[in-house]
């Protein structure tokens, strides 16, 4: 069946009725439920934009909508993020960059030879005048399209409501669930926002079972946790849900948010707010990096775990953090082959145990090397890698030819901090948490007093972690309002010891030096 | 900790084994789990105390007289590092261990027996499994053995036939 998988050991996919959409006028088979760019992807299409200048071919990268490599027009609106709109019978898609469209495009001819003369980025320190720099830049916008703006005017009625509530949580991944959860329990009214049409966050694609106490939900695995977290949810009438809603700015120190429902505009009034927005995807700089088939392994599972379709039939994997390494066996267990693990550090990354369970299916593990360029001229065809001595310096003699389709790069994340930024929390830049965080107190509140972070935007870790900090900062809310009484005061000191304890072996050291350089005191 | 740079266990890094008698009397549960990682299901569900683990973190050391080998640690370890272990009287061995590949895996099946490295070191058969929708899609499998093997058989293939 095209690209898509079919059998799995773990999932059932159940793909909705069958549809036909359309791109750049060729018709493309869909099954409702798909993003246009999973769809798209199934059915074997790689390029879907070209870069700003250098009309590069650019494909998939993150699958979430952080990336925006997949921006397309869409019945007939511009800059769509095509991996976050879902397929409809009839719908038109077409590339907005390159001419005549993003996969024959006549000016990718300035890769190659304006690249002779003006390498990539000298811009910067070729056009030094600035008006000749001005309507150089100028013109080489407009040979690569923005998209071109409707010529229709919006004549609708645009919809608005206020909605009040104790405590609005941001994101509905695990950290957000949790807080909703925990503060609806002791009786707040509280509202939780996702820009999904489902909650879970990035847990409906973890197929693997957790770590962590069975408390915990370890041994569970991460799709059912998402369930049982919104079976939870459910159960508790003071929790609302609003699902495809996306929360754009928060105003008045807090008291007031706007936000998108579909075409609606929300005024939220609530009295605390927690961010779980979570985290995207971190790439790397190497040699053709940008050329379609370098993806982020958070958008491979995506694509692999959420729509099933095959990212390709044989990966190399960068990075043996446990997100690399999960991904490697999810891969087989797909059935798609997995080329080799490279680790730029002289150690494995991610859980020892990860890396037993491929290893003993025979996928090799290069510690100390890196991926030196990916080869290919219109998506990846293979790649080479290359062992580093003491200064990080590739080791002449050592480059390797991999053999593969598809590059998985699996070096981290950072915190998706811009809400918690625009809402003038302090931040502070902690590479040991993954980039710029807010500084908190124990109790995971920022310097905008009942402003909280949770989950990843306060700090990488991972899904168990995150539903711990989403247990503390929405306790502690819940208390200040003044619901819970004694009990309350006494989980949450109780929630704090869990997190302490968890986080006390030494793959939690990282974590917690991390978070002594943001530390408030409460 | 070298093998953090390797992804596998060499003979001086693995956990002592049980004695030959103490396989011979009836499974026992090996588990190759050396490092500190916030993990504790299978302390959890050991229901006999065979597991010491003083806090999340630490890593868990089985005592192979109280163990029963009724595999309630098998069925829930998220990192795959538990293995039953044990040695028959007709001198064959056994290793049972979480399989969660298409295709399943059925009793008589032949299979490739693989190492900690991945290379094939035999074949063996299964002889039981406890099918993948009684445990949330990971089958157990038994798999039948040169006695030898045991110590160092921990993935299985199916041969194609």
């Amino acid at each position: 069946m095209d690209g898509r998988l079919v059998d799995h050991p773990i999932l059932k996919f159940e793909r909705g009725k069958e549809v036909t959409i359309y791109f750049n006028g060729k018709p493309i088979k869909a099954y409702e439920g798909e993003t246009v760019a999973a769809a798209l992807y199934a059915a074997g299409v790689r390029i879907f934009s070209r870069s700003f200048r250098w009309h590069r071919p650019r494909g998939f990268f993150c699958a979430i909508g952080k990336c925006s490599a997949c921006m397309m027009e869409v019945d007939g609106i511009p800059n769509v993020r095509t991996c976050k709109v879902y397929v409809r019978d009839g719908m038109q898609v077409r590339t907005q960059t390159g001419y005549p469209n993003a996969e024959k495009d006549i000016f990718a001819l300035a890769d190659k030879l304006i690249d002779r003369f003006y390498p990539h980025g000298s811009h910067y320190t070729k056009f030094t005048n600035p008006l000749i720099r001005d309507f150089v830049l100028s013109q080489l916008r407009k040979m690569t399209g923005f998209g071109k703006p409707p010529k229709a005017v919006y004549e609708g009625k645009a919809k608005h409501e206020e909605i009040s509530c104790d405590i609005l949580v941001v994101g509905g991944g695990p950290a957000g669930m949790s807080a909703a959860i925990n503060a609806g329990k002791y009786g707040a009214k509280v509202l939780l926002v996702d820009e999904n049409p489902f909650l879970g966050g990035q847990l409906v694609k973890q197929t693997h079972r957790f770590f962590g106490s069975a408390k915990h939900k370890a041994g569970t695995r991460g799709i059912r946790i998402a369930k049982i977290l919104e079976e939870e949810l459910q159960k508790i009438p003071n929790v609302m849900v609003l699902k495809e809603t996306k929360v754009f700015g928060i105003y008045n120190g807090g008291k007031e948010v706007g936000a998108v429902q579909k075409d609606k505009l929300l005024r939220i009034k609530p009295k605390k707010i927690i961010i779980a927005t979570g985290a995207y995807e971190r790439t790397l700089v190497f040699e053709n990096n940008d050329l379609p088939g370098v993806y982020g392994a958070g958008g491979v599972q995506t694509l692999m775990n959420v729509y099933g379709i095959y990212p390709g039939t044989r990966g190399l994997i960068v990075g043996s953090g446990n997100v690399g390494l999960i991904l490697s066996y999810q891969l087989m267990q797909a059935g798609v082959k997995v080329a080799a693990v490279v680790e730029a550090m002289p150690r494995i990354g991610g859980y020892f145990v990860h890396a037993a369970k491929i290893r003993r299916l025979g996928i090799p593990i290069y510690v100390r090397h890196t991926v030196l360029r990916a080869l290919g001229k219109n998506k990846v065809e293979g790649a080479v890698i290359a062992e580093l001595d003491e200064k990080w310096n590739p080791i002449k003699g050592s480059e390797k030819k991999i053999d593969c389709d598809f590059i998985c790069v699996a070096v981290g994340l950072s915190p998706a901090h811009e809400l918690l930024y625009q809402a003038g929390c302090k931040m502070k830049f902690v590479p040991e948490l993954g980039g710029l965080v807010p500084l908190r107190t124990i109790y995971n509140e920022t310097s905008v007093t009942g402003i909280y972070a949770a989950g990843d935007v306060a700090g990488i870790e991972e899904a168990t972690a995150a539903i711990m900090s989403g247990r503390i900062a929405s306790i502690h809310a819940t208390v200040a309002l003044g619901y819970g009484g004694e009990e309350a005061k006494k989980e949450l000191e109780e929630a704090v010891k869990d997190l302490q304890e968890f986080r006390a072996g030494p793959f939690g050291e990282k974590i917690v030096s991390g978070i002594a350089k943001c530390m408030l005191s409460s | 900790m070298k093998y953090l740079e390797r992804g596998y266990l060499e003979k001086d890094e693995l956990p002592p084994f049980p004695s030959e008698e103490r396989l011979k009397k009836r499974p026992v549960a090996y588990i190759e789990c050396p490092q500190p990682i916030p993990c504790s299901p299978c302390f959890e569900a050991c229901s006999v105390g065979a597991i010491k683990m003083d806090n999340i973190n630490d890593p868990p050391e089985v005592d192979y007289e109280k163990c029963t080998g009724c595999m309630s640690c098998l069925r829930v370890c998220p990192g795959l590092a538990v293995f039953i272990l044990r040695l028959r009287e007709d001198g064959k061995g056994e290793v049972t261990l979480q399989y969660e590949f298409l295709p399943w895996l059925n009793k008589g099946d032949k299979v490739e027996l693989l190492n900690r490295k991945g290379e094939v070191v035999g074949y063996g058969v299964v002889n039981w499994v406890l099918p993948p929708e009684r445990n949330d899609q990971t089958s157990l499998v038994r798999v039948e053995m040169d006695a030898s093997l045991i110590y160092d058989v921990r993935a299985v293939r199916k041969v194609r036939e």
